[in-house]
């Protein structure tokens, strides 16, 4: 009873906020609803009971994905752009394209949605009985570093690529720029730089 | 009983909307492919917990980390084409490409 009131009082929380996302009209607002949608999910995956996953999507969402949009509407100041957002020209093509998408998950529900999470299959790994563990972190931590550690490897490369990305993206190459070169800056003497001037 | 799938569908397909009313703010576009990401970690998790099998949870970490590098680059978009046009409108973002 508890469960499914906590349940539903989350859902709530995510559903309302994610339409307050995409509807209001200063980012700022937005992104605050954004981070209100990240802690219901996290709530929700507390009441499942995957409690490292819940704190960590808390530290990545809200500490590393809000935090970056809000630096970067900040950045830019938006607010003074003054969005003109005219929803009823693409009204009709979204609602065309949202009907279609709705209409395949309504196929889907019918198919093969009557498996109500309570069913049970029993050709699935079990792989909290096959590792002697009881939390969910050290399960992740065998399965992560013995069974799939090429993806381990794949996802550190992927943060690599958007570690390097945005430096080479936004790496401003304007001569208005000043920048200290280094390499020069290493070269120098004080024999070279250091001259008398003659005092008029 | 109330079902997990709903909400998880339900918001992506909230992101999904997002994405097609929201044309002419960028910032508005990435925050709903942000939600459709969430939906989908959230609905891997929860079946992943519903079918006791630990791979399901384990790729949504791997789906987190994609989330957190295209938030990253998208938004490293987003400051340059700002820098290069001066609004942050989609209508004209072919405008950047070549």
């Amino acid at each position: 009873m508890l469960f499914n009131s906590f349940l539903f009082l989350f859902s709530l929380i995510i559903i309302i906020g994610a339409i307050f996302v995409i509807s209001t009209k200063n980012p700022i607002h937005s992104i605050l609803f954004l981070i209100l949608v990240f802690c219901g999910g996290s709530g929700i995956l507390l009441l499942i009971g995957a409690d490292f996953l819940a704190m960590v999507f808390l530290v990545v969402y809200v500490g590393a994905i809000a935090v970056l949009f809000l630096f970067v509407v900040m950045l830019l100041n938006i607010k003074i752009i003054e969005l003109n957002t005219q929803i009823i020209q693409y009204l009709p093509l979204s609602l065309i394209l949202f009907l279609i998408v709705l209409l395949e998950f309504i196929y889907m529900f019918n198919i093969n949605i009557y498996l109500n999470l309570t069913l049970n299959f029993y050709d699935y790994y079990e792989w909290g009985k096959i590792f002697y563990t009881i939390t969910l972190l050290e399960s992740f931590g065998e399965v992560l570093y013995l069974y799939f550690f090429q993806f381990f490897l794949i996802t550190s490369l992927l943060l690599l690529v958007a570690m390097i990305g945005p430096i080479v993206l936004t790496l401003n190459k304007s001569k208005y720029v000043l920048r200290q070169n280094i390499y020069e800056q290493n070269l120098r003497s004080w024999k070279k730089s250091i001259n008398l001037v003659k005092n008029v | 009983m109330f079902n997990l799938f709903i909400l998880n569908s339900s918001l992506f397909l909230i992101g999904l909307w997002g994405i097609f009313i929201s044309r002419k703010n960028f910032i508005v576009i990435l925050m709903s492919i942000e939600l459709m990401l969430l939906a989908i970690n959230l609905n891997f998790i929860s079946f992943s917990f519903a079918m006791d099998d630990l791979f399901g949870a384990l790729f949504a970490l791997f789906v987190l980390t994609v989330a957190a590098a295209e938030s990253a680059i998208g938004l490293a978009i987003l400051i340059l084409y700002y820098r290069l046009r001066g609004v942050i409108s989609v209508d004209y973002i072919s405008t950047i490409k070549g």
